[in-house]
This record gives C-alpha cells, sequence and structure tokens, in this order.
C-alpha cells in the first residue's frame, strides 16, 4: 500500500485531550420545561397564531366594542329600521331599529359566556367523573362506564330541547342544557389518560415511596394529562357556541331583548334577501370564532405532543 | 455469616385472565437474602421476575406467602405502618425514559420521597440533601433544576437510583436496571451500583436477564421459569453446575468472545417441556417443581429435576 510509509505512527504521537468526567455531564441546552418546550413549538404555527390574535380581538371587541357605540342593545327607533350601514350605524340596523354593531358585539359576548361556561363545567365535572373512573377501574369503571354510555346514547337535542321547555328559558338554563351530557367527551378522555397513565413506571416509583391518591392523582396522573384536556376544551368551547346559536336559532334560546349570535340571525332570516347586513355581521363572526378556536385548538394539540418535536 | 434482611416464603401472585383460568406469574417461591448480599434473579421476559420484584416491595399485593423484612411481615402491616416500611425498601425500575416523571425536575423527583415521609426540615436542607444525592451518583448541581427529558439514559438511570436512595433504604430491588441502556453505560451503572452497595451498605434483589452481569455483580443467583424458581445457588457454583434443564439451555445461550469456541458450542434448546404458566382455576401446581431441594451445600434445585 502506498500509504504504508506515512503511517509509522507510535504511541507517543497521539496527543491525549482527554475528556473530564465532570464536563461531560454538561448540557449546553437552555433549560425548558415541557411549557415553554410546547410554546416554542406553537409559537412556530403560523395559522394556529393567527387563530390565536383573530380570538384576542373577538374577545377584546365583544367586551368594549359597544362602548365605542352612541346605541345600546334594546332601544328601538321605529323611524330607522332595517338601514344600511353608514356612519351612524356601522353595521346597519334591524326590523326594530336596534344597531347591529352593538348588538353583535353584546351577542358575541353572550355567546362567549355560554361557551366558556359551558366548557369550564364540562371540565369540572368530566375531569373528576373521568379521574375516578381511571384511578380506580374494575368495577367501579365499568358501572361508571355504562352510566356515561347510556347518558350519551339518549338524543342529545331530544334532552336539551325537553330540558328547555320544562325549565324557564334562560342562559343558565342553556349553559345547564349544553352541559348535561356535554361533559361525557371529557370523562372518557381523561379516563384514557389517566388509564394509560397510572402502569407507567414513574407512578409506581412513587407508590413504591409510600405516596397516597391524592398525591398520585395530582401531582402524577392528571398534570401529566393536561395536554389532552386542554385540546379537549379548545374544541368544546365552539361546539357549544355552535349549540347556543343552534338552539336560540330554534327560538329556544335567549329571550328578547337579550341579544346572541344565533337569535339575530334567526331575526334576520324574514328579509335576509333584502337586508343581507343583519344577517351577514353575527353569521360572519361566529363563523370567524368557529374557525379560529378550532385552528388554534389543532395547533394546540400538535405542540402538546411531545412526539412531534423536531 | 451475617443475618437474613429479606425472607420470602411461600408467595404466590396469580393473575385472572379470564375464562376461568389464571396466570401464576410467581408460583410459590423462597428465598432469602443476607444483610449486605446481592441475589440475582434470572430468567426470560414474562417469567415473573418483576412481578416477584414487585410482590416483595409490595407494590402488588400477593395470593399467598409472606415476605417478612427483618422478622417483619410486611404483608400484615396497616397502611401507616407500611408507609414507614418504605423508606428501608426501595426499588430502582428498567425503564429509564418511562419511571421519571417528565413534569418534574429532578430536585423535585429526587425531592419526593423526602416530602412524603417528610424528611427535609427546611428548602435548605433539602437542597443540600438532593446535592448530596447528585454528587453521590455522579451527577452535577446544577442538573438538579432541569427536566427528566434533557438527559441521557445513563444520566436519567442515575437520576432514578438517587431517587431511591432519597430515603436511606437497606433493601433495594433493581429491576433490570441496566437492559434499557447500551453496554458502555451498563458497566457504569453497575459499578455505581456495586461502589454504593459497598459505601451504603445496601442489599439489592438484583433482577436481569443478561447472565454475565448477573454473575459480576451477584453473590447467589435464582434462575425463574414460567413462574417458578427452579434452582437457585452461588453465583460459581450455578454457572459451572446447573442442574435445571431451564438453567442449563440459558447458559449454553451466553455467547463466547471467541468464534471457534463459538461454532462448536452446543446450544441447548427446550422445546416447552416444562408447561405453561397458566393454569384453570382449581388446578394445583405439582409440588415437584416448586419445592426446591437442597442438592449440595446452598444449591438448591427443583425436586422434580435434583
Amino acid at each position: 500500500m502506498a500509504s504504508d510509509h506515512n503511517m509509522n505512527l507510535k504511541p507517543e504521537d497521539f496527543l491525549k485531550i482527554g475528556v473530564d468526567e465532570k464536563e461531560a455531564e454538561v448540557i449546553q441546552r437552555e433549560s425548558l420545561s415541557a411549557w415553554q418546550d410546547s410554546w416554542q413549538r406553537l409559537r412556530q404555527n403560523k395559522m394556529a397564531m393567527t387563530a390565536l390574535v383573530i380570538l384576542g380581538l373577538i374577545v377584546l371587541a365583544a367586551l368594549i366594542g359597544p362602548l365605542f357605540s352612541k346605541f345600546n342593545y334594546y332601544s328601538n327607533d321605529l323611524l330607522h329600521t332595517n338601514k344600511p350601514p353608514s356612519s351612524d350605524h356601522w353595521f346597519g340596523t334591524d326590523d326594530l331599529g336596534r344597531d347591529i354593531f352593538v348588538r353583535t358585539w353584546y351577542g358575541a359576548r353572550i355567546s362567549l359566556l355560554v361557551g366558556l361556561a359551558a366548557a369550564a363545567i364540562d371540565l369540572l365535572i368530566g375531569v373528576i367523573y373521568g379521574g375516578i373512573m381511571g384511578y380506580f377501574g374494575g368495577r367501579v369503571d365499568n358501572i361508571m362506564n355504562k352510566v356515561s354510555e347510556i347518558l350519551y346514547s339518549i338524543p342529545y337535542l331530544l334532552v336539551v330541547i325537553l330540558l328547555l321547555v320544562v325549565l324557564e328559558p334562560s342562559l343558565g338554563t342553556i349553559i345547564l342544557a349544553l352541559t348535561i351530557t356535554g361533559w361525557i367527551t371529557m370523562a372518557w378522555i381523561v379516563r384514557g389518560e389517566i388509564m394509560q397513565l397510572k402502569n407507567r413506571e414513574f407512578v409506581l416509583a412513587s407508590r413504591s415511596m409510600g405516596a397516597g391518591s391524592a398525591r398520585l392523582l395530582f401531582r402524577h396522573l392528571l398534570p401529566n394529562a393536561v395536554g389532552p384536556i386542554i385540546v379537549t376544551i379548545t374544541l368544546s368551547v365552539p361546539n357549544a357556541i355552535f349549540a347556543e346559536a343552534f338552539l336560540s336559532f330554534l327560538g329556544l334560546g335567549v329571550q328578547a331583548p337579550i341579544a346572541s349570535l344565533g337569535s339575530m340571525i334567526n331575526d334576520s332570516l324574514t328579509g335576509w334577501l333584502y337586508y343581507p347586513w343583519r344577517f351577514l355581521f353575527p353569521a360572519v363572526l361566529i363563523s370567524l370564532t368557529m374557525l379560529s378556536f378550532n385552528i388554534f385548538g389543532d395547533g394546540l394539540r400538535d405542540a402538546l405532543d411531545p412526539k412531534l418535536k423536531k | 455469616m451475617s443475618k437474613n434482611l429479606i425472607e420470602v416464603e411461600g408467595l404466590k401472585k396469580y393473575f385472572n385472565v379470564g375464562k376461568g383460568r389464571v396466570l401464576k406469574a410467581v408460583d410459590n417461591i423462597n428465598f432469602t437474602i443476607r444483610e449486605g448480599e446481592t441475589l440475582g434473579m434470572v430468567g426470560e421476559s414474562g417469567c415473573g421476575k418483576t412481578t416477584a420484584g414487585r410482590t416483595v416491595l409490595r407494590l402488588y399485593e400477593p395470593t399467598a406467602g409472606s415476605v417478612k423484612y427483618n422478622g417483619v411481615d410486611i404483608f400484615k402491616l396497616p397502611t401507616g405502618k407500611m408507609k414507614a416500611m418504605r423508606r428501608d425498601m426501595q426499588m430502582i425500575f428498567q425503564d429509564p425514559y418511562a419511571s421519571l416523571n417528565p413534569r418534574f425536575t429532578v430536585q423535585d423527583i429526587i425531592g419526593e420521597a423526602l416530602d412524603i415521609h417528610g424528611m427535609a426540615g427546611s428548602r435548605a436542607e433539602r437542597k443540600k440533601r438532593i446535592e448530596e444525592l447528585l454528587d453521590m451518583v455522579g451527577l452535577n448541581h446544577d442538573h438538579a433544576t432541569r427536566y427528566p427529558h434533557e438527559f441521557s439514559g445513563g444520566q436519567r438511570q442515575r437520576i432514578g437510583i438517587a431517587r431511591s436512595l432519597a430515603v436511606n433504604p437497606k433493601f433495594i430491588v433493581c429491576d433490570e436496571p441496566i437492559s434499557a441502556l447500551d453496554v458502555s453505560i451498563q458497566a457504569q451503572v453497575v459499578n455505581l451500583l456495586k461502589e454504593l452497595q459497598d459505601r451504603l451498605g445496601l442489599t439489592y434483589l438484583f433482577i436481569a436477564h443478561d447472565l454475565s452481569m448477573v454473575k459480576h455483580i451477584s453473590d447467589r443467583v435464582a434462575v425463574m421459569y414460567l413462574g417458578k424458581m427452579v434452582e437457585l445457588a452461588e453465583s460459581e457454583e450455578l454457572y459451572a453446575n446447573p442442574l435445571h434443564p431451564y438453567t442449563k439451555s440459558l447458559l449454553s445461550a451466553i455467547p463466547i468472545p471467541d468464534p471457534e469456541v463459538e461454532v462448536n458450542k452446543k446450544r441447548i434448546i427446550l422445546h416447552d417441556e416444562l408447561g405453561t404458566p397458566i393454569y384453570s382455576q382449581n388446578e394445583e401446581t405439582d409440588q415437584a417443581e416448586t419445592q426446591l431441594i437442597e442438592v449440595s451445600k446452598g444449591h438448591f434445585v427443583a425436586k422434580a429435576f435434583a
């Protein structure tokens, strides 16, 4: 071989640079918690961030939008009915001369309130019920799971309509109607997560140190199930908003003069070809809200899943 | 000879597998571990080693039998006393990726046992103890605030070791602590375990399926097969003079780093001569399969093969 005479290397020719053992253990990467890590991934998702900004703007407008107008949501002005958008009435007026700009944001406020309240109650019941099913398993799980399956199998609309007919129609009734079966999905998600997590070795390790049920559930199991729980919430808020709009559209929702996006669309149907603004503004807003929630929820799911880490 | 720290008698753990059948994962095993000793436990995947280890620590409630720690039957202890007992008996887990809570920092992982048992009076005391434990396993102090996903497999396993040492245990079940690590790291972790044993006077039940590693670390070795303990002897004796056909087969499977020997070596292959660990509900196990007979001093083998 040609290179042989170049290769007369002796041990002395090698310089041992050595590795300091302590140095080998140093981690260069910036320390990030699981949350910070997820946030960084979420920030890189342009669609999800756009949806988040739009949601922020909608919430902000729903809170302070009506303040910028000199009208309120309930006063009639029968001299100015069905007026198209103008410098006075920015989104026009409806058949009773009420200002649609104010009513749209006021309606958005009601819709968001219903959505968030329903999601919060779903969360509370779902996590407790699902947590118990998943943690105890066995017979407890069997019975509780059957109960939830039976509840789920009753046609949802039937229950809701029945409830709204029996009880006084109000915001509280609508939220109750939406949550009476809404928590089941959450409970199933939590159950699945807890069942999967409780056999993981870190839970066993905590038990081998003498941890009790409360510690296992609240320090180990639920914090690790938070990702799917959050995603389920962000996807159940738009569901509740849509359900409320749908019920209001059927005339089972909030009662006049309170506005919700669904009841406004319902009111506008009588002449929507002649007065399209009455229909357009609330319809666009509700679509935008739901689209944003869904896109954001999707992005959040990707960001919280460490398996997608690059 | 030092006294027995652990005495396991007639330990059984059955799982119901439905259709009136039971899986006898641990079937009437008996052994003792002397103070300061390492008892190796070997066997193939699914033979009940891990179940045995977990039942010895009462992480599973046994079907029958007793485990005595310093003469106290731990299965008879009420919850409060059992919690206190857990300070003496700890476990190192197999999978360093699954055994650390991903949402905890290293200091919370190691400090959890201190919190549970109220062993750290103040924050400063807790921090000091955690740093002491990190030193013990060769990690840096600034690792304390980091999360498990930032560490390599070997480092994670050392975090797991530090966690189990936090309560000053006397007995540790090492459940295949090295099987998930690559070979260069395996030696590092095994040597750390040996060093800690010498320093702290620990007693180990070392579960593994790597026979050469078990020989290296254990004083005595127990062989498990299909839920039964089939042979138990001093390491040297077992490797030199195996009696049970399963032990022979297991030993014949150890690769020898010499191609000429390896090519002429005769593998002993079993063809399920010994049946299965699944029984129908009321079927009794053949006593001859689970009862151990002392054939020479300290060398026990199942009666059926004595």
